[in-house]
């Protein structure tokens, strides 16, 4: 996630939640691509778990041609070769319907997969992710993608109309994240749940209090050091009321990124537009103290009701 | 905006040093509050890492107040502030903490307990509706099989497939049926093939579920192929007198196994209909509260279906007469009917969970 907060970088992806205290939350819904991503890493846990439960148990029986001879027998190896099929049925019935269940049951309402590609499930209403949606949204899989692939397989491209309905099938299931804004599958249409992006932001520090961020030597070496000496430039109320918020945002971006290249580019813009030539050479003190000066009159603004969106708009009363 | 009114008086401060020391607010604001969002920020990592045994019982009780503290701060800094950084991270951290605040609450365990004690037999209640017209298409299901088959042998084959069918196939003998009824005590693995059974029989029935999701026909058509395949094989054990001891045979795991497809079917029948008549909602809220319900039915199904299997595999080898199994199936079939439609258990306390 990029700094700026969600209202002012209107993708196709974002969405408003509710949450149940009123508040809206702005999320972004995942991409098809981290879903399909999550599934595939998914896919092979599963196929990895299910591989080394098989031999596990085929190690414990004592090899594949000892089950075949004992299997039938009626003494106690025979009984006990049948609990480790019945082990390993039920191994296979879990792994392949449980696990999904049992990881988006948890306080992380994520697979594996999803937690690698930073995605999770929520209930789309804003309300509390139920224990019903989630296994709602899980029996679904087995249409959207087992009975069909298992179905191809099975038919193969000779049995003509029965192939390809299955692989018709298999698309509308399979492509149905792709007809709808948010990407939901079947599943998802089921259960009232939705995939969202797992949000991970630090806390970065305010640019109008304390220390300007600290310029790599390397990268700069020719910028001016702020410390004892720092300049403080004062503008004018109408060398302030040139820009909105649009600006404002877009300062701290430059600021925050710290480019000696877009530094100086944005001074040259804005000590233009105002008509000052003193930060010359003192770009980034210059722009630090314009970006203080213009938040605090465009909060000044706000807590009056005035907003001002961007340079074209007057303010509004 | 109605902060206007509150400080009308003041106006615009024009200086500025006047404005110096109120940009200075936003950022006290921030400041002042930002011990909190931290506390929050860290409880909230740790539960996302998994670690909930490492907090400690202050921080999991201090949770939802802190999450309402930081909400409001959001909303308050969306007023106010414009440090877009700050606005990025607590629309951040609102999100994050919804997400464990309002997450699944209920551990499995508990969620098991409020569904056997009420919940199940509830969901059940609810769809009495598709559970009629399942049944109907159930009993439509095997008159069709038996009638088919009943005019024209070569149905048989068309209904019951090759591996399914085994010896049972039109013109064995009696002798030869008898055999597949009576007399299975001595094999073996059986209770191999129970499991495997089940395994199966539960990817039928969530399939008859899953497929409600085509406005319900496909588990219709289901359910009439798998009861007309039962009608079949009645026709079959009829004209060999077995009728009454294939039915004996059948009702020992039958009741239950029936019933489950039925449940299932009736789920799948129950979003079907959601979706193509969802009334005054919108369709997709219709089909997601269906859809809930219709899980939880499911779930039970196949509990349902381990109760089959286990009957199957062991109850019918050791009863080997067709009035004992009659017995433990007509047991059955009373009790799950009084568990769904007489027991209402503490409905109260399974709506809250």
């Amino acid at each position: 996630m990029s700094v700026v907060p969600t209202r002012y970088r209107r993708t196709r992806q974002d969405r408003v939640l509710v949450t149940p205290e009123g508040i809206s939350v702005p999320v972004t819904v995942a991409s098809r691509g981290a879903r399909a991503g999550a599934l595939i890493l998914d896919f092979v846990v599963i196929l990895v778990l299910m591989g080394l439960t098989t031999w596990g148990l085929i190690e414990i029986a004592g090899g594949v041609s000892g089950i075949d001879r004992n299997l039938d027998q009626k003494n106690a190896l025979g009984h006990a070769l049948q609990f480790l099929v019945i082990l390993w049925v039920v191994a296979m019935f879990l792994f392949r319907n449980a696990y999904f269940l049992f990881f988006e049951l948890g306080p992380r309402g994520a697979t594996p997969g999803k937690r690698i590609v930073g995605i999770r499930i929520a209930a789309r209403d804003g309300g509390r992710l139920t224990a019903e949606m989630v296994i709602a949204r899980n029996l679904l899989r087995d249409i959207e993608l087992f009975l069909p692939i298992v179905f191809i397989m099975q038919a193969g491209a000779e049995s003509g109309m029965g192939w390809l309905a299955a692989t018709g099938w298999l698309a509308i299931f399979l492509l149905m994240p792709l007809f709808n804004r948010d990407g939901l599958r079947a599943g998802d249409m089921i259960a009232g749940t939705w995939v969202l992006e797992r949000p991970r932001q630090k806390l970065e520090a305010a640019m109008s209090v304390g220390s300007p961020a600290p310029v790599p030597a390397e990268q700069q070496p020719d910028a001016p050091r702020a410390g004892d000496t720092r300049r403080h430039y004062r503008f004018e109320e109408a060398e302030l009321a040139v820009y909105g918020e649009y600006e404002l945002q877009a300062l701290e971006r430059v600021l925050r990124d710290d480019r000696s290249h877009s530094l100086e580019n944005v001074y040259q813009t804005i000590a233009h537009k105002i008509g000052r030539t003193d930060g010359w050479n003192d770009e980034r003190t210059f722009l630090e103290d314009y970006y203080t000066q213009l938040r605090a009159r465009l909060e000044a603004g706000m807590r009056m009701g005035r907003r001002k969106a961007d340079k074209f708009s007057g303010t509004q009363g | 905006m109605n902060l206007a009114g509150l400080f009308s008086n003041s106006g615009l401060p024009d200086s500025v040093a006047a404005i110096e020391s109120a940009a200075l607010r936003s950022d006290r604001f921030r400041l002042e509050r930002e011990a909190d969002w931290q506390r929050l920020e860290a409880i909230v990592s740790r539960m996302e890492k998994g670690r909930l045994r490492r907090l400690s019982d202050e921080d999991l009780l201090a949770l939802p107040g802190l999450y309402r503290t930081v909400a409001s701060s959001l909303s308050i800094a969306r007023e106010t502030s414009l440090d877009a950084a700050t606005l990025a991270y607590l629309e951040g951290l609102v999100q994050r903490a919804w997400f464990v605040v309002y997450g699944p609450r209920s551990s499995l365990w508990d969620w098991l307990r409020g569904f056997l004690g009420g919940g199940w037999s509830a969901a059940v209640r609810t769809i009495w509706l598709d559970i009629l017209v399942a049944l109907a298409v159930m009993v439509a299901g095997t008159a069709v099989g038996w009638l088919l088959v009943a005019h024209d042998v070569d149905w048989y084959h068309a209904l019951v497939g090759g591996d399914m069918a085994g010896g049972r196939v039109p013109g064995a003998t009696p002798e030869a049926l008898r055999r597949t009824l009576f007399g299975e005590a001595d094999r073996n693995g059986m209770s191999l093939f129970a499991t495997q059974l089940f395994s199966n029989n539960s990817q039928v029935s969530i399939l008859a579920f899953a497929l409600g999701f085509a406005f319900g026909i496909p588990s219709l058509l289901l359910l009439i192929h798998n009861m007309a395949m039962l009608g079949a094989m009645l026709w079959l054990y009829n004209g060999a007198g077995l009728l009454v001891d294939f039915a004996g045979w059948l009702a020992v795991h039958g009741t239950t196994e029936l019933f489950a497809i039925l449940l299932a079917g009736a789920a799948g029948l129950h979003i079907g209909r959601a979706l193509a008549f969802p009334g005054n909602r919108p369709v997709l809220q219709a089909t997601a509260e269906a859809g809930r319900r219709a899980a939880l039915v499911m779930t039970g199904v196949v509990l349902m279906l381990i109760v089959a299997a286990l009957l199957e595999g062991f109850a019918r080898q050791l009863v080997d007469q067709t009035f004992g199994r009659f017995a433990i199936g007509g047991f059955m079939l009373t009790l799950w009917c009084a568990y769904f439609f007489a027991f209402r258990g503490n409905r109260g306390k399974v709506r809250s969970a």
